[in-house]
């Protein structure tokens, strides 16, 4: 047990995301503190948010961030901070600046493109010249029904 | 000895997947009879060879032989069998392995069940299905070899990582495989449709069961995955949008797509074309994943660096099977005439729209999961792109397909009438505006989106139930419900499988409109409520497992004063590894879960403690098992089985 129990002591290391001691009392205040932090990339993680995240840059984040919003921010203020120290690479939803508008809209256009694709030629199928008989097959029936 | 053995049994694989993907294609060409029927005997072989070098990896495996390099890497002599025996299977060379394996068992499928393929497009899939096979024998043998032994062998091994060490994710990436590859079978009858410059019914009808079984197995691994990720990483989130979680996603897309045309094809001979397309994209999508997965590219931009070698021969294999098929497309294509007619209100342009749809979603998963990649490289911004972006941009075009897929399923082929299917779906409809009342009535938690998703759930649940009954004829109820039961099986299928995909709706709208979670620091003996629900922290124990050590609170969970259930959430440490683990302590249920996570012991005296409530968790599962389940039971039909090649005449090959 000893051994077991210096080994825990050892690997002290956080462990379990948002700790007891960071919480806010108002309510509505941590809400606010744990959408934001949804949204913010921990810098050191694989594709892990602040809020999930047991680095300790990540607590030192989530603790900024609690500050800012005791401080009386508003929630683009204390994102816009963040960004400022660390880049957009801590927004898990980048903005649509310059380049990102392809990332927002390709899938759009695409709906909007195979969309119309798509109503054009069935429109023009349902009313087609497939429907009607060939010219062989019309003389064909001319000459069934003439007899 | 066996290793040697299993090497050997590798490279003879590799040499008959080199002449069964040469042979057959010329015979096919020449019409050489007796060429073409090198095939079979040659897929067969190259599948038992492959089996052999796998049972022999596991056999190091299970015994421990820690003269093998792979062995010591990812093994252990204290670690439970189950886990030695996943072990082959949770690194890099041991799955492509299992991904070699699985793939000879496909094209062995193939050759037993083929038996009414016509011989030449038999020949042909057997060919292409080799010539993939060809291409991982090579990056199995020249950068990945799983039988290389150690000079000095150690006394023990460096364990699997223990996030592994788990039921749940050690069948995760058999299904995954099974799902991935399976998709190489449509790819195959693709590609041979493409040489022969002829699709039809018929081709339409072999590949379904194929493509039907790929879905159904990705459907299980993705399930698996994220049930494993609900309980073992400890805060009870269960998709995360991870590069690795999206590379399984996009095929399972396009293979729900790829399902969804052929019956097109099937019953109306049209969209040919857009289906062989599908066919070449599900697969190719499917060596993405393994690119993605298997080169590390996307979680770091750095670890590609690592081991260019790996990484460029999948990006080589990629290029040439995805660019090759495409280019053959683009040659051929304009062969397959559509036959078809039908109306805007029809069955096949709803299924139109669905292709569209998925298509469009699958889009979104890969803009967003290569976006950092390419904004990097192009642009040169180091950016993110994580849950929120997908949430946003994702949902909109799941939700319309949702939206649609009732009215789809009961539509008419060729033409139908706007006006009777209101008034066939209104039960569903109603049973939508029920859930949507109820939903308000139990407050709308965060946002309003809970009481949305759960009209949206129930409105594909509820269409799925009105598709059965309809399908049921008219009459008297006891008629109907007489005539349901004997239904074909393929009806029911379909009516479980988009069942399933409500019943997960409802769940994730649930879960996510009106989880409740509690964090504190609780002493030993605390008491704290959560919900209708008192939990008391009764002990604290640290105690020793096979190859840990733990951290195990006992916490009593209490509701109007009766018990319902003691948890025993843990904190474990690998010593081996050097790695903590969480084990949740969960208590399951149909309407909702208690989910308890133990911390770290504070400075102050007492624990870290976690508790969540987390309402209908179990259905997104529970969805995910009636997708499945309506996979099995559709392929248990007669017709798929007749397709799938049951020995007959040969069916007749429509001309055209």
């Amino acid at each position: 047990m000893k051994r077991l129990a210096l080994i825990l002591a050892l690997i002290a290391a956080p462990a379990f995301a948002v700790e007891p001691d960071e919480v806010l009392d108002d309510p509505a205040l941590e809400a606010r503190a744990r959408d934001i932090s949804a949204g913010l990339r921990c810098p050191v993680c694989r594709n892990e948010s602040i809020d999930e995240s047991n680095a300790g840059v990540s607590r030192d984040l989530r603790l900024y961030v609690r500050e800012r919003l005791l401080a009386g921010d508003s929630d683009t203020e204390v994102v816009r901070a963040v960004v400022d120290r660390y880049g957009e690479y801590v927004l898990l939803k980048p903005d649509t600046s310059g380049a990102n508008l392809i990332l927002w809209l390709a899938a759009p256009a695409l709906l909007v493109l195979a969309g119309g694709v798509a109503f054009i030629s069935i429109r023009r199928r349902a009313s087609g010249p497939e429907d009607r008989l060939s010219e062989e097959e019309e003389a064909r029936l001319r000459d069934l029904l003439d007899r | 000895m066996l290793i040697e053995l299993g090497h050997f049994a590798l490279i003879l694989a590799f040499v008959t997947a080199i002449v069964q993907m040469v042979v057959p294609l010329i015979g096919a060409q020449k019409n050489w009879r007796g060429w073409m029927a090198v095939a079979e005997p040659a897929a067969t072989a190259q599948f038992l060879l492959t089996g052999f070098a796998f049972a022999a990896l596991t056999a190091a495996f299970v015994t421990s032989d820690f003269s093998v390099a792979l062995v010591v890497a990812n093994s252990h002599s204290l670690k439970p069998m189950l886990y030695k025996v996943s072990g082959v299977w949770g690194n890099h060379e041991g799955s492509l392995l299992l991904w070699l394996l699985i793939l000879a068992g496909f094209g062995a499928c193939a050759a037993w069940f083929g038996g009414d393929l016509p011989e030449k497009l038999r020949a042909r899939v057997l060919a292409v299905q080799a010539s993939i096979g060809v291409a991982f024998y090579a990056f199995l043998l020249f950068t990945s070899n799983p039988f290389l032994r150690v000079a000095v062998p150690p006394f023990d091994g460096q364990d699997l990582n223990p996030l592994l060490q788990d039921p749940g994710l050690a069948f995760h990436p058999p299904f995954l495989y099974l799902g991935y590859v399976g998709l190489s079978m449509s790819f195959s009858f693709a590609v041979a449709a493409l040489i022969e410059g002829r699709v039809d019914a018929a081709w339409a009808r072999w590949v379904r069961p194929w493509t039907l079984a790929a879905w159904l197995f990705l459907t299980i691994g993705i399930a698996l995955g994220s049930w494993w990720a609900y309980y073992e990483l400890g805060w009870g989130g269960f998709w995360f949008w991870d590069p690795v979680e999206n590379a399984s996603f996009m095929p399972w897309l396009f293979a729900a797509a790829l399902l969804h045309s052929a019956i097109v094809t099937e019953k109306r001979e049209a969209l040919k074309s857009w289906t062989v397309l599908l066919a070449i994209l599900a697969f190719s999508f499917s060596l993405l994943g393994t690119f993605i997965v298997r080169s590390g590219v996307l979680t770091s931009v750095h670890a590609f660096a690592n081991d260019p070698e790996r990484g460029v021969f999948i990006l080589a294999i990629l290029a040439v099977f995805t660019g090759g098929a495409l280019t053959l497309y683009a040659a051929r294509a304009h062969a397959m005439q559509a036959k078809g007619v039908f109306g805007l209100v029809s069955r096949e342009s709803a299924l139109v729209a669905n292709n569209v749809l998925l298509a469009v979603s699958a889009l979104v998963v890969f803009v967003g999961t290569v976006w950092p990649l390419v904004a990097e490289m192009a642009f040169g911004r180091v950016l993110s792109v994580g849950p929120p972006f997908f949430d946003a941009a994702f949902t909109p075009f799941f939700v319309a397909l949702a939206l649609l897929l009732p009215l789809g399923t009961l539509m008419a082929w060729k033409r139908s009438q706007g006006g009777r299917l209101m008034r066939q779906l209104m039960p569903a409809l109603a049973l939508a505006a029920a859930l949507l009342l109820l939903g308000y009535a139990l407050g709308s938690g965060r946002s309003a989106f809970g009481p949305l998703g759960l009209a949206l759930g129930g409105w594909v649940l509820g269409g799925a139930m009105v598709d059965l009954w309809a399908r049921a004829g008219r009459g008297a109820v006891a008629a109907r419900l007489g005539r349901m039961r004997r239904l074909p099986r393929a009806d029911w299928g379909r009516a479980l499988a988009h069942g399933g995909l409500g019943v997960t709706i409802i769940g994730i709208s649930g879960l996510l409109a009106w989880q409740r979670e509690d964090i504190r620091v609780a002493e030993i003996g605390d008491s704290w409520t959560l919900g209708r629900y008192e939990i008391t922290l009764q002990a604290v124990r640290e105690t020793e497992g096979p190859n840990y050590l733990t951290t195990m609170a006992e916490m009593s969970v209490q509701a109007n004063g009766r018990e319902v259930a003691t948890l025993y959430p843990e904190k474990r440490f690998y010593p081996v590894a050097g790695m903590p683990t969480t084990e949740a302590g969960i208590d399951g249920g149909l309407w909702r879960d208690v989910y308890l996570v133990i911390g770290d012991p504070q400075d102050g005296g007492g624990w870290a403690v976690r508790s969540h409530l987390k309402p209908m968790a179990a259905w997104i599962w529970l969805g995910g098992i009636l997708m499945a389940l309506g996979g099995v039971v559709s392929l248990t039909d007669r017709r798929m089985r007749v397709a799938a090649g049951a020995r007959r005449a040969p069916a007749p090959v429509a001309a055209e």
